[in-house]
């Protein structure tokens, strides 16, 4: 497969994570377009591991691009917790996930 | 030879340390030690003056230089002193007549308060510190520093009583005349600076003697006849202001709202013959531009007719010597103009002895009516004050030229110059000089002969003044009998005239070109008796004219009607100049104000408010605090970014 | 066309469509079922690159224990589609939309004519993604993020704890 589809592919679900972050006002759901958008980047930097492996000459080489993934999802479960926990905090005082409560920041 | 003249930069220094002393001490100093300070530094500073006098009149005259006042590659200006003849007799003048109005004015300021005391002898001080700088300065830069110094002094001590708002107005209005005039003289300064690329009046030969004639043709040489013409006229621009000619003599009546010892110091013994001085100091100049020459003889008669007939009417007697003044003045102009610097010198120097006499004179007079200064309530006062008395009556023969008093010989020696001139100059100063015999004692008269016509609390108040102010009318009376006996004319004795001869090489090649343009003819003995005969004469009819109509005067409540009436209001010389100069400008700056200012200037600086105002609020709207919408912006510059990455 | 071919066409259209489903569902529960059948596609799709290893702990992490939890967090929260009153500020929706896909224009433009754009990725075979290759590197090069990466699990979870603790 040409390295151009996935690309596309990866940029096409990176947008739509962006559009959701920017039009949703769910915290919970702006979250998960957010983890959409990690998972873009790491569909693509398999693509481009394998790539390089396609190309180089070493037995190992691009592995490091899948340990980086290894680690964004490790990043990313550590996040999510704490993410999560903000949320259950924030809707525990606010009684409601909506950002558009937390405009504190005009103040 | 200048290690002896070295020391002149003592003779402004000692008044300017006067000037610090009570200027900044004026809160703790008494009046007795304040008056003492201003005093002494002056008799210190007289005393250098009389050793430098007999040291320049054994020839040791000097250019001492200090320092570079202004270094650049183009010009450069010394700060530097210039002693010779005419400046040593000014300075004698200066200090002389200045120590004396100080020890005057220790008994005629008593009343203030001795904060106000202190700072009145402060800017006295300041003034004879700035008025020496005029006279010593070595080139037109640091002539032009102690010109506007008097000029600020000037206004500072017209405004002195500032409580009261006319001081305040008659004070801006002597700065704003002499601010006209200082712009001539800055523009004439200029185009000095750019033909002959030196301010310095030693290269017009003023300093030494014969040596160097190539001054002349190197003058020649640089100047044209029309920048001759133009920087004269424009130095004499600068004179007008500060000597009080027409057009610009309206400020010096109007400056004796100041203290009188102020009137006698500055405006009239120094400061406003300092246009004087600076023609004689630029002779050269002036000798080579005889239309210039022929301008100042003009405008130096009409002013000396024109205020003499001005003080025919006026009541107050401090009005009637200011306008002398001015008319005096008028006669030094007419003294320069027809070439005769040595008369105009000799006439400054009188006038200020026995001008200065008249005005401490009527100082006494007005102390003793308890500041009462119009004439048509006094009258009787003979009686009561003996020694101001005689000392004006002195004073009043002076003026009206008697002889042998001082201003009989320097009058004469203008008047015999002018006819020399031209006749017709002679006519008018003689006229003139029959004036000015008449109203002096019409101011007489009416002072001290006749009936008090005053109150009775004034009359039972009248006093001889006390001596602090009397010995110093006695000194400057036996000055103004004696003191013209140092310019004796020919006729009467062969050499008597000193001054001139002391003068000579100041004015050597003014004199020297004259003689080379059109050889004089001198005039006979019998011509100049003749000349002498009529204006004594006609002088000594008017004091007697005088003197039989006011010593009975009467007060009279009629309206002056005619010629008197215009003369009374000063040929309406001041509403002329409200109606085409003041008025004028005060609607343009009405219109600069209103229109100008608010709506354009304040429009502009509140429109630019106005609309930072008004964008902020728009873009505050941005910060709506909505985490949406920051991302929003976020991607918007990230886009952006991109583009301009990618594919710019 | 082979079934690799298929198979990724298949694999795209289905991570595309349930991404978007994921943005515009107004249900909650509806978004977090189409992410993780966004995810089980892109797990498709590593399995496609042989990369194994990440397939599966793409499903367990992600599509199980992460979304597990948001799906707890909702339904604890008893959140239904009321809950989030639809986007009122028009132009945040018209302009987040627009920047999206702008976004999407700009980066295909520029990314279209890169060099490496006629590159080919290799599919099905190669040995990198497997699991006894990428251990072995992880157990020796990335041995101590490896270790670190546990730190940070700890601080997470502390952090995790003390956040949603009552208020003390």
């Amino acid at each position: 497969m040409p390295i151009n589809y996935y690309i596309f592919l990866a940029l096409a679900l990176f947008s739509i994570g962006v559009v959701g972050v920017l039009t949703r006002r769910n915290a919970i759901i702006i979250f998960m377009c957010i983890e959409l958008m990690l998972n873009a980047a790491n569909l693509l930097l398999v693509a481009f591991s394998k790539t390089h492996e396609a190309t180089a000459s070493l037995a190992t080489s691009g592995s490091d691009a899948q340990i980086f993934v290894f680690f964004i999802m490790v990043v990313a479960a550590a996040e999510v917790t704490v993410g999560l926990a903000i949320i259950v905090m924030m809707y525990r005082n606010t009684h409601s996930i909506d950002v558009n409560f937390l405009n504190r920041l005009k103040n | 030879m200048s290690n002896t003249l070295q020391i002149v930069w003592l003779i402004p220094f000692l008044p300017l340390i006067g000037f610090l002393i009570n200027g900044l001490g004026r809160k703790q100093l008494s009046k007795t030690l304040s008056g003492f300070i201003g005093s002494s530094v002056i008799l210190a500073s007289f005393l250098i003056c009389v050793f430098v006098f007999f040291q320049v009149k054994n020839g040791n005259t000097a250019i001492v230089h200090y320092f570079d006042f202004i270094n650049t590659a183009s010009l450069k200006v010394g700060f530097d002193f210039q002693i010779d003849q005419l400046s040593s007799l000014f300075l004698l003048i200066i200090t002389g007549v200045g120590f004396l109005i100080h020890i005057y004015s220790t008994s005629y300021m008593h009343d203030e308060e001795s904060k106000d005391f202190a700072k009145f002898f402060a800017y006295l001080n300041l003034f004879v510190f700035s008025m020496l700088l005029l006279v010593m300065g070595g080139n037109y830069i640091i002539m032009f520093i102690g010109w506007e110094g008097v000029g600020l002094c000037s206004y500072l001590l017209i405004g002195f009583w500032f409580k009261d708002n006319s001081n305040n107005d008659a004070a801006k209005k002597a700065f704003v005349m002499n601010r006209i005039g200082d712009f001539g003289f800055l523009l004439a300064v200029f185009w000095l600076i750019a033909k002959l690329g030196t301010v310095n009046y030693g290269l017009h030969g003023v300093a030494s003697g014969s040596e160097d004639i190539g001054v002349l043709t190197i003058l020649y040489s640089k100047l044209s006849t029309f920048d001759i013409t133009g920087i004269t006229l424009l130095l004499f621009v600068g004179a007008t202001g500060k000597s009080a000619q027409i057009p610009l003599y309206t400020w010096l009546p109007d400056a004796m709202a100041g203290p009188t010892p102020v009137s006698a110091l500055i405006h009239a013994a120094t400061m406003v013959t300092a246009g004087i001085y600076m023609i004689a100091r630029s002779n050269i100049l002036f000798t080579m531009a005889p239309f210039t020459q022929c301008v100042i003889a003009v405008i130096g008669l009409a002013t000396a007719l024109v205020a003499a007939t001005i003080a025919l009417q006026q009541n107050d007697i401090k009005k009637v010597l200011a306008y002398s003044t001015v008319s005096q003045l008028g006669y030094m102009f007419l003294a320069l103009g027809v070439g005769a610097y040595t008369g105009a010198v000799f006439h400054v120097m009188t006038h200020a002895f026995f001008k200065a006499l008249l005005f401490l004179g009527a100082g006494s007079v007005i102390h003793a009516m308890g500041g009462e200064q119009d004439m048509r309530n006094m009258g009787g006062l003979k009686k009561h004050m003996s020694i101001t008395h005689i000392t004006f009556l002195l004073g009043c023969l002076t003026i009206a030229g008697m002889p042998p008093f001082a201003a009989f010989f320097s009058k004469d020696q203008i008047l015999a110059a002018a006819y020399e001139s031209n006749p017709v100059y002679w006519v008018v100063g003689v006229l003139t000089a029959f004036i000015t015999a008449f109203y002096m004692f019409r101011l007489y008269g009416m002072t001290f002969l006749g009936k008090f016509r005053g109150t009775h609390d004034q009359e039972h108040h009248l006093h001889e003044s006390p001596s602090a102010i009397t010995l110093p009318l006695i000194i400057l009376a036996i000055l103004s009998v004696i003191g013209g006996w140092i310019g004796i004319p020919e006729v009467f004795m062969h050499g008597g005239d000193r001054l001139e001869a002391f003068l000579e090489p100041v004015f050597a090649k003014s004199n020297a070109l004259v003689a080379s343009l059109h050889p004089t003819h001198e005039l006979s003995h019998s011509t100049e008796y003749a000349l002498m005969a009529v204006s004594v004469v006609g002088a000594l009819i008017a004091i007697v004219y005088a003197w039989n109509k006011f010593s009975k005067y009467q007060k009279s409540t009629a309206e002056e009607t005619g010629l008197g009436k215009i003369l009374a209001n000063k040929w309406y010389v001041d509403e002329f100049y409200n109606a085409i100069i003041v008025k004028p400008m005060q609607s343009i700056a009405g219109f600069l104000n209103n229109v100008v200012e608010k709506k354009g200037i304040d429009g502009f600086v509140n429109g630019v408010g106005k609309a930072v105002n008004y964008s902020s609020r728009q873009f505050r709207l941005l910060q709506t605090g909505q985490v949406s919408a920051y991302m929003l912006l976020m991607v918007v510059a990230t886009l952006i970014l991109f583009i301009i990455q990618l594919f710019l | 066309m082979g079934v690799t071919q298929i198979l990724f066409w298949f694999l795209s259209a289905l991570a595309v469509i349930s991404a978007i489903m994921v943005v515009a569902s107004k249900n909650p529960v509806y978004s977090i079922l189409a992410l993780i059948v966004t995810f089980f596609a892109i797990s498709g799709h590593y399995v496609l690159l042989n990369a194994q290893f990440l397939a599966i702990v793409n499903i367990i992490v992600y599509a199980g224990a992460i979304m597990v939890l948001f799906l707890f967090v909702v339904m604890l929260m008893n959140l239904n589609a009321d809950s989030e009153p639809p986007q009122k500020n028009k132009y945040i929706l018209y302009g987040g939309t627009i920047a999206g896909a702008s976004l999407l224009l700009v980066l295909v433009a520029a990314l279209k004519q890169t060099a490496t754009a006629d590159q080919m990725v290799e599919t099905n075979v190669g040995h990198i993604g497997l699991i006894q290759n990428l251990g072995k590197i992880l157990f020796t090069d990335y041995v101590f993020p490896f270790e670190i990466s546990s730190v940070l699990f700890l601080s997470a979870m502390i952090g995790a704890v003390i956040i949603s603790k009552k208020e003390a």
